[in-house]
């Protein structure tokens, strides 16, 4: 990577006139860009802050600590506790399946694991009604026992883990693929265990990777709307997850407060955009202690 | 016979020098089908307790089908512009360099990680008659908040990120000797542009703008709030799955949603087939 860069940089200062834009064309490209970004992310970015505080940080404060606020942060941890070490796992086992192992039908299977990401989100959530549901192929058995899943708390879980599924995949697979399995063949032949090959040799060169897409799966799970808008019943103080606190406040005209519990989410955003863009550089950097 | 041996031998007696085979795939292809392979199977088979015609009925009800209009067309037309400011952006922040560079490049991925319902209602406050970007479209008599034009703005913000990333990667690695080639052979610059440094960029874009595609097509909760959900107006295909839910039609929801699996799986297989385009032009 940075060998790469440096040579551009190379040929850009030594560079003749029609390796180049003209001045204007760059400047107006340049223009384009961060009007565009300008407009559409670091606008609405401000707008969440700017109207979060607009009432002042005791409204804030209030906002965020109030009952069904707090219920709505509670089932949000719960959801996701359960979700991002469920696919922390899956994301795990696909990924050495897939990479140290050839096997048939093995494309079709990476193109099943990114389905979450192709299907609508209301769908994630409609399935789930479909098999627990009061209609559904377990609605009766679950009636009988007593257990309610749908419009409820394992309602909301489930649509969390379906929306999630591929993240921690997707971070692996591609980064296990390029990285080969001759490490690990040579720690087999010099006699180490299975677990002790995963635990000493693959782990540690996938420690960036896999912390970003759990980084990005937790994220995704504390903001998931639409599988869990229909999943959830929409019971306020008991089975609202952050963001549909966010949508009943948003509709009862309750913006300020909408915003401040909106700011919280806001922030985890930025606080995974920081860890990637950390994570990414230090990536790069041990790429290059390797190769020099 | 003999195919069937060599079909075994493959799974059973191929020696696997790393351990591990059987437990990983296993586990992935059990978790694969219990939570997503047999769920959605399920809207299939939910959909046949409905005649062929009620189906029918259902998916071709004329508010369905102006949803079909507003979310295809709508996704298409905001994939097809997050195509052209996605190239533009990769290639500034490829080539150029200018103060806040590094910021805005990080920048780039808030679409992914923002929560789709904050940003609803941030786009929607922001673009509201009273809103800092919709007070003074209103003096030019635009109104976005609420109308099919909001909806294209949310799913321009969402699909903001696919093109930049699929393009950035590979605009990176290009060779800038084969653009020194060009010009010494007495190329200029539009030249080539378009005939040396477009040709590998063409399949990345295209899978960037499928991927922008499918994820615009689903979307939810960003558009939810800024459309306004007036019938035959600004109804997204989404919305009528959670109406028939809302009214415990679930046969209906069911059947809306088998026509936007089918379309998901189609684009699916488009991308698939974009991304091993774009590795085999990567290779030649």
């Amino acid at each position: 990577m940075a060998g790469i860069v440096s040579r551009l940089k190379g040929h850009r200062a030594s560079g003749s006139m029609a390796l180049k834009e003209p001045k204007w064309v760059k400047r107006l490209l340049i223009g384009v860009t961060v009007s565009f970004l300008f407009i559409f992310l670091i606008l609405p970015l401000a707008m969440v802050f700017i109207s979060a505080f607009s009432e002042g940080i005791s409204v804030y404060y209030a906002s965020i600590t109030e009952s069904a606020a707090l219920s709505a942060i509670r089932l949000t941890f719960f959801a996701t506790m359960i979700a991002v070490p469920l696919n922390l796992i899956f994301g795990l086992a696909a990924a050495w399946s897939i990479t140290k192992f050839e096997f048939p039908g093995k494309q079709i299977l990476i193109t099943l694991i990114d389905l979450p990401f192709a299907v609508s989100p209301v769908i994630g959530g409609l399935i789930y009604i479909l098999i627990f549901g009061s209609q559904g192929w377990f609605g009766n058995s679950l009636r009988d026992h007593g257990i309610q899943i749908v419009f409820a708390a394992p309602g909301v879980v489930l649509g969390t883990i379906f929306v999630t599924v591929p993240f921690i995949a997707r971070e692996l697979i591609p980064l296990m693929q390029a990285q080969g399995k001759d490490q690990e063949l040579a720690a087999i032949t010099l006699g180490a265990s299975g677990w002790q090959v995963f635990w000493r040799v693959t782990l540690p060169k996938i420690k960036w990777g896999l912390l970003y897409g759990v980084i990005l799966c937790n994220g995704r799970a504390m903001g998931e709307f639409g599988a869990v808008s229909v999943l959830s019943g929409h019971i306020r103080g008991q089975t609202n997850t952050i963001p549909l606190h966010i949508e009943i406040l948003y509709n009862e005209y309750h913006t300020t407060a909408a915003f401040a519990m909106a700011s919280l989410l806001t922030f985890l955003a930025l606080v995974t955009l920081g860890i990637k863009t950390y994570i990414e550089s230090k990536a790069a950097d041990e790429m290059n202690e390797e190769i020099s | 016979m003999k195919s069937q041996f060599s079909f075994l031998r493959f799974f059973k007696s191929q020696p696997q020098v790393i351990p591990g085979f059987g437990l990983s795939l296993g586990f992935t292809l059990f978790y694969l089908a219990l939570i997503v392979l047999i769920p959605l199977a399920g809207i299939f088979i939910k959909s046949s307790s409905l005649s062929w015609e009620e189906i029918w009925m259902t998916v071709t009800h004329p508010r369905v089908l102006h949803s079909y209009k507003i979310s295809f067309g709508l996704s298409l037309l905001a994939s097809l512009i997050n195509g052209f400011f996605g190239f533009v952006i990769a290639w500034v922040l490829v080539r150029y360099s200018f103060p806040g560079k590094r910021i805005l490049d990080a920048l780039i991925d808030l679409p992914f990680a923002l929560p789709t319902a904050v940003a609803g209602i941030t786009l929607c406050s922001l673009y509201a008659p009273s809103g800092w970007i919709g007070r003074y479209l209103e003096l030019l008599g635009l109104k976005v908040s609420y109308t099919p034009l909001g909806i294209l703005l949310a799913l321009i913000f969402i699909g903001t990120p696919f093109v930049v990333r699929t393009v950035q990667p590979v605009l990176e690695d290009l060779d800038q000797e084969v653009e020194e080639a060009a010009i010494s052979l007495g190329a200029d610059r539009l030249q080539t542009f378009f005939r040396v440094l477009m040709p590998p960029l063409i399949p990345p874009l295209l899978t960037g703008i499928a991927l922008a595609f499918a994820r615009a097509v689903g979307e939810y909760g960003s558009v939810i709030f800024i459309a306004g959900n007036m019938p035959m107006k600004s109804e997204i295909t989404p919305l009528m799955i959670v109406i028939q839910l809302e009214q415990y039609e679930y046969a209906k929801a069911t059947a809306i949603a088998g026509v936007m699996l089918v379309v998901s799986f189609l684009i699916l297989l488009c991308i698939n087939l974009l991304q091993s385009w774009s590795s085999r032009y990567q290779r030649n």
